[in-house]
């Protein structure tokens, strides 16, 4: 569905993503994983159009998009969660809401409801400022958002950073349900490759900016060696 | 007792367009991280096409409309053509363009309309309201001025709290990227924030100017009230940029009636200092909150 | 050649010295051709190039800005008026330029401490407010101040060394006006001397720490606050002493001359000149001083009133200053600087770094206007 090619990103002298080749199947989960500093959120954020390709390519469902702006991403059905969760804390939980849904035109009361549904912990705090939400209320507020838009496929960066690993486990069984039930298609980048190759179907590593491994997650999950050199675990 | 009167009364007045011109600046402030200061001389730009127009043998009405319609598209074209380029280079960088179109609009205006004081006319009496057989301090023009900026402030309220278009708004002030990844195109709105500050700024000149004498540096000092009005409420804040305008109109007219006029700007100079020292957050934010 | 050029930029105060030396050849070999016009409109020059040295290490080393210097000058301005009433007032000229510099370092180091030691747009709007205040100030204090009319300066009588050591060393008599502009031109290249040494010095440094990166800054143990009080109360004395100068030169103080166009204006010739450079804020007091009449011209033979077409020279400040800063952020001084050191070292600038497709405007190292600032010999 998502497909990079030979997509390289620099920040003036600093080639923070080299020849990044791969590609996310539609109604999959597929994990980029990577140390700190890897590349994997100026990989994020160049699909995205926050940042600009030194070259290479970018495709989703054969169009080309390496070329369009950020504004753009909702319309394709492509919600970004940035790193740091990007909340907007002087809004209200509903109206960081109501934007992912104005992300795709307006705001549809029943999007609203299935959201409310999805994170109850929200419900109880609709006028509240965000600023008041804990970090995993945070993340589910993100999620929310992003779902609010309507997307075809979710980037998530790093939600499991700063997280109790019971949220962890919430967040991330959550968003595997809703690819099985939804077919919502997930880049899910991450350090937490543990946690994240659990619900993974695919996995990419990067390592300084390279595609060192790009293989499904079970075997990511089973090279001892790969695990070692790269995922830490 | 009747001149305490009348000059609390005259401060309501002044303090609701200070008020005005502070929810101007504060406009900016949030969603670009600039203090307008060319807010005084657009302002004073935007009253003097008013008077053209009714120089020229149209309405007040004509005039005041649109001195507030060129408000709205000067403070666009600011936006755009000015601040736009200097976007994510060092602050200063924006402020002193603001000060260069300080003095280009100030040069302009006197070139084009000439440097001597003329007079403003007022859509209604200018002299005392009577009550009874006393004359209280405030005109039919000084009650039309506070309804006007009340409902300038309630249109603004329903804009941001209740539109989308608001939100927008909002969004793109509170955090540009997550707003673009939303969809919000922040530009846009940064430049219709712009402009719509420049109209609030626009309707506090034409405010100030009615019933009274016009020359190109008359909004100099209201800028100054504004933005300590501004700071009194901390600088962030629609709500408090209106208290700020309010408590400041009280005061510098309490020193104006019974110490001097000259004096007013010093006093403000000096409820400045005083504020920066003791509340550099605001009067309603904790004491020394914003340090640094 | 590259050996003598690295020494020569390490030995900061004799540096600074011998090109003092230089200046002040220079001032003597202008001024001694000079006539009594031409004299005065040299002294001009000194104090709106004093103002704006102060003002240019306040704004190009420190990164705060200051709509207030014109005011600062008045009160340099008044308080000489108030010391030199009448020609048998027995204070000697450099205890009143020093007295004015104190009354005007009190009145900084109070705004200052308010405002400048908080970062954001604080001191600038408490300048703003300043300069706004201060001649109402004059009107309010008629009795004192003179009102509208302001204060007479009278000039004290020349002392007769000084009439000897002049005709001793150019042959010529000493007019008034010519003394006037020596002792202008003589404050001026002192004050730069120690200017630059100070933005030299660790004080210097500090200051363009604070601005770089206030965050390191604070980690390497710099007081922010004190920081920038500190540049801005040194810019504030340097502006009173030109206010001293502008008072002996145009021998009165009065509200007229201490507009808010005043600041506005000076800021216009340090950002000409080149934030941050001394130099550059000579060549801005240069345009000041000279490009009025110029302008002022044009706008008369264009067929403009004269009241008009004086409002013609700010308008082009003004357009410049918004030219500069969008495409020349560095100024005159920082271009002509960046054009040697291309040619020096034969190539082109380094690449632009950033790829940054969000922001278009992303900071590049060549145009931030901050970064612009090094060296500061007068
Ligand atoms: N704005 C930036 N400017 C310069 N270099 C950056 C910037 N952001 C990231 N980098 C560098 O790019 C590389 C990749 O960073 P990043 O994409 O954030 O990695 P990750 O998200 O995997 O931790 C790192 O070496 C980082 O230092
Ligand atoms: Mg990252």
């Amino acid at each position: 569905m998502l497909s990079l090619r030979d997509l390289s990103t620099s920040y003036g002298p600093v080639h923070a993503v080299r020849d990044v080749s791969f590609t996310a199947q539609e109604g999959q989960i597929t994990a980029v994983l990577g140390a700190n500093g890897a590349g994997k959120t100026t990989l994020l954020r160049t699909i995205s159009g926050l940042l600009r390709s030194r070259h290479g390519t970018i495709e989703l469902d054969g169009r080309r998009i390496d070329r369009l702006s950020p504004e753009r991403m909702p319309a394709l059905g492509l919600a970004q969660v940035p790193e740091g969760r990007g909340v907007i804390t002087e809004l209200t939980v509903d109206e960081n809401l109501r934007l992912g849904g104005l992300a795709r035109g307006r705001v549809r009361p029943a999007d609203l409801q299935r959201v409310y549904e999805l994170f109850p912990a929200l419900a109880d705090r609709r006028a509240a400022v965000a600023h008041v939400l804990s970090g995993g209320e945070r993340q589910m507020l993100v999620i929310g958002r992003a779902l609010m838009s309507r997307p075809r496929m979710l980037l998530l960066d790093e939600p499991s950073l700063g997280l109790a690993p019971r949220i962890v486990t919430q967040i991330f069984g959550l968003v595997r349900s809703l690819v099985e039930d939804e077919g919502l298609s997930v880049l899910l980048v991450e350090q937490n490759a543990r946690s994240a190759l659990s619900i993974a179907h695919r996995g990419i590593v990067l390592n300084l900016g390279r595609v060192v491994a790009d293989a499904d997650a079970d075997v990511l999950a089973d090279d001892d060696q790969l695990r070692h050199a790269y995922l830490g675990f | 007792m009747q001149q305490l009167v009348n000059t609390a009364l005259s401060g309501l007045t002044l303090g609701m367009v200070y008020a005005a011109f502070a929810l101007a600046l504060v406009m900016i402030w949030r969603s670009t991280r600039v203090v307008n200061f060319a807010q005084a001389p657009m302002a004073m730009v935007t009253t003097f096409v008013a008077l053209a127009v009714i120089d020229a043998g149209h309405s007040y009405w004509l005039g005041f409309g649109l001195a507030l319609l060129s408000g709205l598209v000067l403070g666009a074209v600011v936006e755009r053509v000015v601040i736009r380029p200097v976007e994510g280079k060092p602050e200063i960088n924006a402020v002193i363009l603001t000060l260069g179109l300080f003095i280009v609009l100030h040069a302009l205006a006197s070139v084009v309309f000439g440097n001597r004081y003329r007079s403003f006319p007022a859509p209604f009496g200018v002299r005392g309201v009577e009550v009874g057989d006393t004359t209280l301090g405030i005109t039919g023009f000084g009650i039309f001025s506070i309804a006007a900026v009340l409902v300038v402030m309630a249109l603004l309220v329903l804009l941001f709290r209740v539109t989308d278009l608001g939100l927008r708004m909002r969004a793109a002030a509170y955090h540009q990227e997550v707003a673009r990844l939303l969809g919000v195109r922040v530009g846009r709105m940064l430049t219709l924030g712009w402009a719509l500050a420049s109209v609030v700024g626009s309707l506090a000149g034409l405010l100030i100017a009615g019933g009274s004498l016009v020359h190109p540096g008359f909004m100099d000092s209201i800028v100054v009230f504004g933005f300590v009005a501004a700071v009194l409420g901390g600088l962030d804040s629609p709500v408090g940029a209106v208290v700020g305008g309010l408590l400041l109109g009280l005061s510098l007219s309490f020193v104006s009636g019974y110490v001097g006029s000259q004096l007013v700007a010093l006093t403000a100079l000096a409820i400045l200092m005083l504020v920066l020292t003791l509340r550099p957050g605001g009067l309603f934010s904790q004491p020394a909150q914003r340090r640094v | 050649m590259t050996r003598l050029r690295s020494w020569w930029s390490e030995v900061t105060l004799l540096r600074h010295l011998v090109l003092a030396a230089a200046g002040l050849l220079v001032v003597v070999a202008v001024l001694e051709s000079a006539g009594d016009f031409r004299s005065l409109q040299l002294a001009s020059m000194a104090y709106l190039g004093l103002a704006a040295g102060g003002l240019t290490i306040l704004t190009g080393l420190n990164g705060q800005i200051s709509l207030g210097h014109g005011a600062l000058m008045a009160i340099g301005a008044y308080t000489t008026a108030l010391l030199l009433p009448d020609r048998e007032s027995s204070t000697p000229l450099a205890l009143v330029v020093l007295a004015a510099v104190g009354a005007t370092l009190a009145v900084g180091v109070a705004v200052g401490y308010a405002a400048a030691r908080l970062h954001g747009p604080y001191l600038a709007g408490a300048t703003l407010a300043l300069a706004v205040a201060v001649p109402g100030v004059a009107l309010f204090f008629k009795g004192r101040l003179g009102g509208e009319q302001g204060l007479r300066v009278v000039l004290p009588d020349i002392p007769e060394w000084v009439l000897d050591l002049a005709f001793f060393v150019t042959g010529q008599e000493l007019t008034r006006s010519r003394y006037v502009a020596y002792v202008a031109w003589l404050t001026l290249v002192v004050t730069f001397v120690l200017l630059a040494n100070l933005s030299r010095s660790r004080v210097g440094r500090r200051w363009r720490a604070v601005r770089d990166d206030a965050v390191a800054a604070e980690l390497a143990g710099i007081h922010l606050g004190r920081a920038r009080v500190s540049a801005f109360t040194v810019s504030a004395a340097a502006a009173g002493a030109a206010g001293a100068m502008m008072a002996i030169t145009v021998r009165l103080a009065a509200p007229s001359g201490f507009t808010l166009n005043l600041s506005l204006t000076l800021l216009t010739a340090v950002v000409l000149g080149g934030l941050g450079s001394l130099t550059g804020a000579i060549i801005g007091a240069a345009l000041l001083t000279f490009l009025p009449q110029v302008v002022t011209g044009w706008g008369t033979d264009a067929g403009l009133s004269d009241i008009r077409a004086a409002e013609l020279a700010p308008l082009v400040y003004g357009l410049v200053m918004i030219l500069v800063i969008l495409l020349a952020p560095s100024g005159i001084v920082g271009t002509l600087r960046r054009l040697a050191v291309r040619r020096t070292r034969g190539g082109p600038e380094p690449a632009p770094p950033a790829t940054d497709a969000a922001d278009p405007a992303a900071p590049s190292s060549s145009d931030a206007l901050t970064t612009t600032s090094k060296g500061t010999s007068p």
